[in-house]
């Protein structure tokens, strides 16, 4: 077909008019199909609104200025979590999807094709991770971290928002291939030589390589910047130890992502070489390797269960010390702990192909790794029981996701070990068992501690606290759509159900893909009730202000600023004196005190080239999806053409002029004075202006 | 702490500017921790050959293909350019004096032209012997790691050429004064991880 339309080949590459999901749809009009136009409507539909209610609004100049060539570590942060709630929201209905057609297809063909099955559960594991999970905790770092550690950004501010713009730019991908294409039936692993073009000749498994390897590339950055940020630019007196666990956490994690995203990054490049220029790494022929291909892709396979739930970690230490209202119990065996997981991480890659055909005593030293990671998990565990024990709990949103943390991640990692021992592992891998154990695990582990983590600190970023009722109806869904959903997964895998079926022909399975559908629905009734909290919130915002900035009498360095902070975090640099930073300078009754002098402050400037790379990169990315090659080549030269022209840029800083930051400063210092500093359980009500009693 | 314990090897960053010595450090030790990355991408890459040095699957095996002599005359030419390199990063501490450290890296820009230009020939050499990537898993696994490699020269050399028009532009300020820093750990880091190339790959592969 190629060689009749060579015209058309050289603009749009194998891009033709059925490529369009509309197009299919219209042409064959089953279910399935029109499900899939539903959903690249549902895709055109949103960024119209986006674009329209941008221009209508007039905010265009707005948008560009402030925010998307912004370099400021806490709107980077702002807007990857935008990213993962948007990401979210498709890969969690994809979910209940999937859950829907298992539930119907017993001994029926339900409402899926299966092909379409496949691309759904391919772009919910690769969106949940790459483009939910990772932008979530990006974020989530991004925005804290430096404040924190009582810095004024991260170590290179601009590569932050280039590491921003590559991620938005493999999420884009993802939307686009709603629209035109098909996604990979690969899986979110992508194992040749499934994905190989002699299986897979079309577009999908190339739209996983390429959103996948933008977000790899994006995320390497992160990962580089986070850990320089952490070791050069704490304040004085911050000493590691003197850290809150979330900083610890955030170095753990930048550490594995230096170290375990190249493996991915490699894996997806041969694979792609393989498909593009017919290599042989992992081809049945001419002596390709796919084992090759599971060894590299599970070497950061599994440092990157933990690169996503060490933050998380984090999130629920901060949060259980300051709503336990105690110091941490175990600081530094909470530290080595995390530091114990990080390096374990990389034995135990192999647990994820124990059938695979090694032989035993390569299993069982595997096996026997992993079981290991559960020892400093379990201090862990038993060191936020004991901050708890004999605290001053108070029950608010983020609080009660770390309880229920707690025991669900205890219950998943009990079935991990069930999982670690290789004979057992035999019976169960690949049935629903293993699917329901790391949603138990990272359901908990990753997804409660990032909803944690944006209730606690939303009132930071804002100025305002969620609305706690409908944070807590949004708990009751999470948590409750969660047992439904994926308990019976443990029963279907005993009862050999396999994983990313279809359909399935034993009535005995009914009941329980039932149950597991309901409670898929449940879990889209909690995403709906987050949304339906943030608009409440925002309506109620005046009310519930906190701009005093401590709105629940916390201990750590970011709660010492306004809410939210000002562009420069702080006028002058903290000097720390002991661990809980702020704590300390509350109990010495020396919070909200004016600095000895206003200086002025040097903040780095603006810059477009995270925006620029970030779109260059899609249309490469998007150019070499479609065999479109001069737009992979005119977007690879915009892409170091920007960088070198970068380069030459000598004004990266702008100066705040000490007048100005004396008046931020003064404003914020005058209505603390004015504030009513409340106790600890009016925190939840209207009196809460941000200013604690302990402060004063 | 005072400007002298922050100043970082190898940079001279005038005298007066603390904040400025405290900025060279992050961004170096920036640079420090974006070639460990870049190792683990050569690591695995070295892990990959290892594993497909046998699957030959019937094509040309290493000792057919190898130029162990030009590999050999590569390793000079590259080796030597980190020596010239050395003697950029020395005329810029000692001499200050931007003409001198503009023509070593001339220099040095030059050997690096002529280290891809004699691998490039090598390549064509294997492909007219009918030993291309497509060939076999050994191949593709061989044309992954060395390219690799020649593809992280040729991004130092574009980086030469930037660099010195920085040079013209704006003089040894600060910031080039680091970039030629962070440009000499990347050029010596491509060096070590030739000389693994060439004993890994091209002297192994004379063991047959």
């Amino acid at each position: 077909m190629t060689s009749v339309h060579a015209w058309s080949y050289w603009l749009i590459g194998r891009i033709d008019w059925h490529s369009f999901a509309f197009v299919r749809a219209w042409r064959d009009p089953s279910l399935s199909e029109i499900i899939a136009a539903g959903a690249a409507a549902l895709v055109v539909i949103g960024a119209l609104a986006v674009i329209g209610g941008v221009t209508w609004l007039g905010k265009w100049r707005y948008l560009w200025k402030e925010w998307l060539t912004s370099v400021d570590h806490k709107k980077i942060g702002i807007m990857y979590v935008v990213i993962a709630l948007v990401m979210l929201t498709r890969a969690l209905i994809e979910a209940v999807l999937m859950r829907t057609q298992q539930a119907i297809a017993v001994n029926h063909s339900g409402i899926l094709s299966p092909e379409h099955f496949g691309q759904l559960f391919s772009t919910h594991g690769s969106i949940m991770i790459f483009f939910m999970a990772m932008p979530f905790l990006t974020g989530l770092i991004n925005y804290v971290m430096p404040l924190q550690i009582g810095a004024r950004d991260v170590a290179f501010p601009v590569m932050n928002s280039i590491s921003l713009g590559l991620t938005a730019a493999g999420a884009a991908i993802m939307m686009v291939s709603l629209v035109i294409g098909k996604f990979s039936t690969g899986g979110w692993s992508g194992y040749p030589p499934y994905t190989e073009m002699a299986f897979n000749s079309g577009v999908g498994p190339d739209y996983w390589i390429w959103a996948v390897t933008l977000s790899s590339i994006g995320t390497t950055m992160t990962g580089i910047n986070f850990a320089v940020t952490i070791y050069k630019l704490r304040t004085a007196g911050m000493h590691l130890f003197r850290m809150p666990l979330f900083c610890w956490t955030s170095l753990c994690t930048s550490i594995l992502m230096i170290f375990a995203m190249p493996p991915l990054t490699l894996a997806t490049l041969m694979l792609a070489l393989d498909r593009y220029l017919d290599f042989h790494f992992f081809t049945n022929d001419l002596g390709g390797n796919m084992m090759n291909y599971a060894n590299l892709f599970w070497l950061f396979g599994h440092p990157e269960v933990y690169i996503l739930i060490l933050p998380a970690f984090g999130v629920y230490s901060e949060v259980i010390s300051t709503f336990a209202t105690k110091q941490l119990y175990g600081y530094k065996s909470l530290v080595y702990a995390t530091m114990a997981i990080a390096v374990l991480s990389f034995t135990v890659w192999l647990h994820h192909f124990f059938t695979m055909g090694q032989n035993a005593n390569i299993n069982a030293f595997f096996g026997i790794a992993t079981m290991t990671i559960g020892i400093p998990t379990g201090v862990k565990v038993y060191d936020w029981i004991l901050t708890m024990y004999r605290g001053r709990v108070r029950f608010t949103v983020p609080m009660l996701y770390a309880i229920a943390f707690i025991v669900t991640f205890v219950i998943g990692g009990m079935s991990g070990i069930i999982l670690a021992i290789p004979p057992l592992d035999y019976v169960v891998h690949n049935t629903l068992f293993l699917v329901a154990h790391f949603h138990n695990m990272l359901i908990p582990g990753l997804l409660y501690g990032m909803i944690a983590g944006y209730q606690f600190w939303f009132p930071k970023a804002f100025g305002f606290r969620l609305d706690e009722r409908w944070g807590r109806i949004s708990f009751a869904c999470w948590v409750t759509g969660f047992y439904l959903a994926f308990m019976p997964l443990y029963v279907l895998g005993a009862m050999g159900m396999p994983r990313r079926m279809a359909a399935v022909f034993q009535p005995e399975y009914r009941p329980w893909l039932l149950i597991a559908g309901l409670g898929g629905f449940v879990l889209l009734a909690a995403l709906a009730s987050l949304f339906v909290q943030l608009w409440v919130s925002v309506r109620k915002r005046e009310e519930n202000r906190v701009f005093v900035g401590d709105p629940w009498d916390s201990r750590a360095l970011e709660w010492s600023v306004s809410a939210p902070p000002p562009e420069f975090n702080f006028a002058t640099l903290p000097e720390v004196r002991g661990p809980d930073a702020f704590g300390g300078v509350k109990e010495r009754k020396q919070a909200y005190l004016p600095p000895p002098r206003y200086g002025d402050i040097e903040m780095p400037a603006n810059s477009t080239l995270g925006p620029v790379l970030g779109i260059a990169g899609g249309a490469v990315a998007f150019g070499l999806v479609w065999y479109i090659w001069w737009l992979a080549i005119v977007g690879m030269l915009i892409c170091i053409g920007a960088v070198i022209a970068g380069s030459f840029r000598r004004d990266t800083h702008r100066t705040i002029p000490a007048d100005e930051v004396a008046e931020t400063i003064g404003h914020w210092l005058s209505r603390a004075a004015e504030a009513r500093a409340i106790p600890r359980p009016l925190e939840t009500t209207s009196a809460n202006q941000g200013l604690a009693e302990s402060a004063t | 702490m005072s400007a002298n314990e922050l100043k970082h090897a190898g940079i001279n960053l005038g005298h007066a500017d603390p904040l400025l010595h405290e900025r060279a450090g992050a961004e170096v030790f920036g640079f420090w921790v974006f070639l460990m990355s870049d190792a683990v991408i050569f690591a695995l890459l070295f892990a990959t050959y290892g594993v497909m040095l046998p699957r030959t699957a019937g094509g040309p095996t290493p000792h057919e293909v190898y130029e162990i002599k030009s590999a050999f005359t590569e390793t000079l030419v590259l080796l030597l350019s980190s020596f010239t390199y050395g003697m950029a990063s020395l005329a810029m501490k000692y001499e200050h004096r931007q003409h001198r450290l503009q023509q070593w890296l001339v220099v040095t820009l030059a050997l690096g032209l002529a280290f891809i230009a004699m691998e490039i020939h090598d390549f064509w050499k294997m492909f007219g012997e009918n030993a291309t990537p497509q060939r076999s898993g050994f191949l593709s696994s061989f044309y992954a790691l060395v390219p690799t490699h020649m593809l992280h020269v040729t991004t130092g050399c574009i980086w030469i050429v930037v660099l010195l028009a920085q040079l013209r532009r704006f003089g040894i300020d600060a910031r080039n004064k680091l970039n030629v820093l962070r440009l000499g750990l990347f050029w010596h880091f491509l060096d070590i991880v030739w000389v693994a190339i060439f004993s890994v790959v091209y002297l192994q592969g004379l063991a047959k």
